[in-house]
């Protein structure tokens, strides 16, 4: 007998293990409430902003695009759809630099607003209470929505899960365990209701019949505006508090400590019956299915003591950084580091042109006092990374093999478990760079595998050659050895109609003579054949 | 007609059952080692290394008459997995000197070309694609960087060069560590 509702009782939520509990600074702009942003004088849109291939341009230079209008379709399987998030006139397809550590450009469409804001023809209606679950995951695919929470997995893809795997519960990821962000927080606050709504209609799609959404104990109001809005289209909504510790929003973390299912390594949550959404995406999906208005816009939260004012803004999908950091009143300091994302797992940005995509959760300028150490000392074997992986990993010995190069070493030890959640380099006492050697290595052996994939497929490729050329000399032979039995029937033809002819036309001589005198002379009267060869030298 | 296609189907057919005979008599067992090498080489027979082909080379390693470093193309990957195979011994020096190998992929400096056609004829993975009085442009997925078409390219139009990073293959570098803090096991220590 459940003498509690399900959220307060403890039973109902298991402990994940390892975990920090990094200081998490949300009050810088936790009880700032979303502002929209002006439309900025240049939209910058990458046609890559999620997982898989990039979407494919369909404006071209000088064309006018009205808000909403498709300029990059989606290519494959995995991709998402990319519109424009004002009117305006495009002035590039081209290249421009990619919001990512790299700094390497991606493909991108740059758009000068008009100013106007003129919707196109929004995606048509369609109504989730009757519609069928794939008409409700192609309605997502088409307004281009992708996981919020930063892993920017196209949504659609997760939403056609149910057809592969039988579904029992769809959580809503709204952790926000990462320090600092506060995005989801205020966008759960301020708009609950069309919150759960999207989060029926996703558990619709995936015909599932628990939504839950889980929560971190950190967000009170959200939490409490999710209790007075958990119905959302016939669903009852379930929201758990789960306690305020990173990376309690890792999707395999989360499913842990709701649902006691632990994911198989390498295996999808699907696996068990779980998926999982981000807050945000649900309210994109809402935005998609209900207005027909693909996804434009997020909320990114401008934070770090650095900043001048820190803020919750509502931001255009291309709008540069420089931007936002502007509209809220510039740089208070020289920042240490300028981070996308949360300071755990986001990364540094060294071009502040670059613009703001379908993933980008936060804009941090950290202060030096903020931003971490970094002078590395001998690690100690305290085995406090042990400790606080979350994944159950020893991380200071997959950094000696992986600093040996001893790649499959570390591999051997679980590398490809990790979740690069970085609670080893926070806990760190020596400020060891773990997780980094982590993605390093990661990169690395995709690397190496993908140059193995190449080199079986020049091999084919070579293969392939090696036979072709092999065919074509055999049917040059072959066609040689036609020619050759072709003239020599010819000239037997020729020699016998002429031994028929002659004794006819001249009796007295014999047929030798007649053979010698054709021999000694072949350019007075050339055989078919001769004069074919004749013809054949160029 | 008749008596020619006979003769020289019964001289076909003598042959053949000479050479059948031949090849069971004569066989030479080949190890199995020199497939397993093949197995391992990059098998487009570019020729860098000196010798007849990628088959020439796996039978020259397995002899120990070739280095485990003959590959160009393979780079250091393929020296290390060489050595694995053929247990070469003193090749640890000759690997710690070979750098790892950056890919390289040819590149046409479509300028200088003339749309000879020669570099795509050359080509063991019909990397090049191009026509007659056409720009020939590379397929860098395809290309193995051996060097042939920068060799043949009568205008020098080719040069070879490191592949371009992507967002698709990029990656963080390594995090330097203090050289001399002990960052393994005293087993990993000794063999670094």
């Amino acid at each position: 007998m459940k003498l509690l509702p399900d959220f307060l009782s403890p039973t109902t939520l298991f402990s994940i293990r390892g975990g920090v509990h990094p200081e998490t600074r949300k009050f810088l702009t936790a009880e700032r409430a979303i502002e929209t942003m002006p439309i900025p004088s240049l939209i910058r849109v990458p046609l890559r902003q999620h997982v898989g291939a990039g979407a494919e341009p369909v404006v071209a230079r000088n064309d006018h695009v009205r808000k909403g209008q498709l300029i990059g379709r989606a290519r494959g399987a995995v991709s998402a759809n990319v519109h424009a998030p004002t009117s305006g006139r495009v002035i590039a397809v081209g290249h421009f630099t990619a919001p990512h550590p790299s700094g390497l450009p991606v493909p991108t469409i740059t758009i000068r607003p008009d100013g106007k804001d003129e919707w196109g023809p929004r995606l048509a209606r369609i109504h989730p209470e009757t519609a069928s679950g794939s008409e409700i995951a192609a309605r997502v695919a088409e307004a281009g929505i992708v996981g919020m929470g930063g892993a920017t997995f196209p949504a659609a893809v997760k939403l056609n899960l149910g057809r592969k795997y039988d579904l029992d519960t769809l959580i809503l990821n709204a952790a926000e365990c990462e320090p600092y962000l506060t995005c989801d927080d205020r966008l759960i606050r301020e708009y609950a209701a069309e919150i759960t709504d999207g989060a029926g209609i996703m558990a619709k799609a995936l015909g599932v019949k628990r939504v839950i959404v889980a929560i971190e104990a950190n967000k009170p109001e959200a939490a409490a505006a999710l209790q007075r809005h958990n119905l959302g289209l016939g669903h009852k909504i379930q929201v758990k508090v789960v306690p305020t510790q990173y990376p309690m929003g890792s999707e395999k973390h989360l499913v842990k400590a709701v649902t006691g299912l632990e994911t198989p390594a390498r295996a999808l949550t699907a696996e068990l019956g779980v998926v999982v959404h981000n807050a945000a995406t649900a309210h994109a999906v809402h935005l998609a299915v209900r207005y027909g208005e693909p996804l434009l816009s997020r909320v990114v939260t401008v934070s770090g003591r650095a900043v001048a004012r820190q803020a919750n803004l509502r931001v255009l999908i291309g709008t540069p950084v420089t931007d936002l950091l502007q509209h809220c009143g510039g740089l208070a300091t020289a920042p240490e580091r300028i981070l996308l994302g949360g300071p755990m797992m986001g990364q540094p940005i060294d071009n502040l042109r670059v613009p703001v995509v379908k993933g980008t959760n936060g804009v941090l300028a950290l202060t030096r006092a903020e931003a971490r150490k970094t002078d590395v000392m001998p690690c100690i074997r305290c085995g406090s990374c042990v400790q606080a992986c979350p994944c159950g990993l020893t991380p200071f010995e997959m950094n000696s093999r992986i600093q040996t190069e001893d790649l499959e070493g570390a591999v051997d030890i679980g590398l490809m478990d990790c979740v690069a959640c970085g609670c080893c380099s926070y806990t760190c006492p020596s400020n060891i760079p773990l997780v980094q050697g982590f993605n390093y290595a990661k990169g690395k052996l995709a690397e190496k595998q993908s140059r193995k994939h190449q080199q079986d497929e020049t091999k084919r490729l070579a293969a392939a050659r090696t036979a072709r050329e092999a065919a074509i000399a055999e049917a040059k032979r072959a066609a040689m050895a036609r020619r050759k039995a072709e003239m020599a029937e010819k000239k037997k033809r020729a020699a016998a109609a002429k031994a028929a002819k002659t004794p006819a036309k001249a009796p007295a001589k014999t047929p030798e003579k007649a053979e010698t005198q054709a021999a000694s002379d072949p350019t007075a009267a050339p055989t078919p054949s001769q004069a074919r060869r004749q013809e054949a030298q160029p | 007609m008749l008596t020619a296609a006979l003769s020289m189907s019964a001289l076909g057919a003598g042959l053949g059952v000479i050479l059948g005979v031949a090849a069971r008599r004569f066989h030479v067992e080949t190890p199995p080692i020199v497939d397993e090498i093949e197995q391992v080489l990059p098998g487009t027979n570019c020729g860098q290394c000196g010798f007849a082909g990628c088959r020439g080379a796996a039978e020259a390693l397995a002899d120990g008459t070739a280095p485990v470093t003959l590959c160009p193309p393979g780079g250091r990957d393929l020296a290390v997995d060489l050595a694995q195979i053929t247990g070469a011994d003193g090749a640890d020096a000759a690997l710690d000197g070979m750098a790892e190998a950056e890919p390289l992929v040819a590149f046409i400096f479509e300028d200088h070309c003339t749309g000879c056609t020669k570099c795509f004829k050359r080509c063991p993975t019909d990397a090049i694609v191009g026509a007659a009085k056409q720009i020939h442009t590379v397929v860098m997925d395809a290309c193995i960087g051996c060097d042939a078409c920068v060799e043949i390219c009568p205008t020098e139009a080719i040069i070879l060069r490191g592949k371009p990073r992507t967002l698709n293959n990029w990656y963080w570098d390594k995090p330097q560590l203090d050289p001399d803090a002990p960052t393994g096991p005293d087993g990993m220590e000794q063999a670094a």
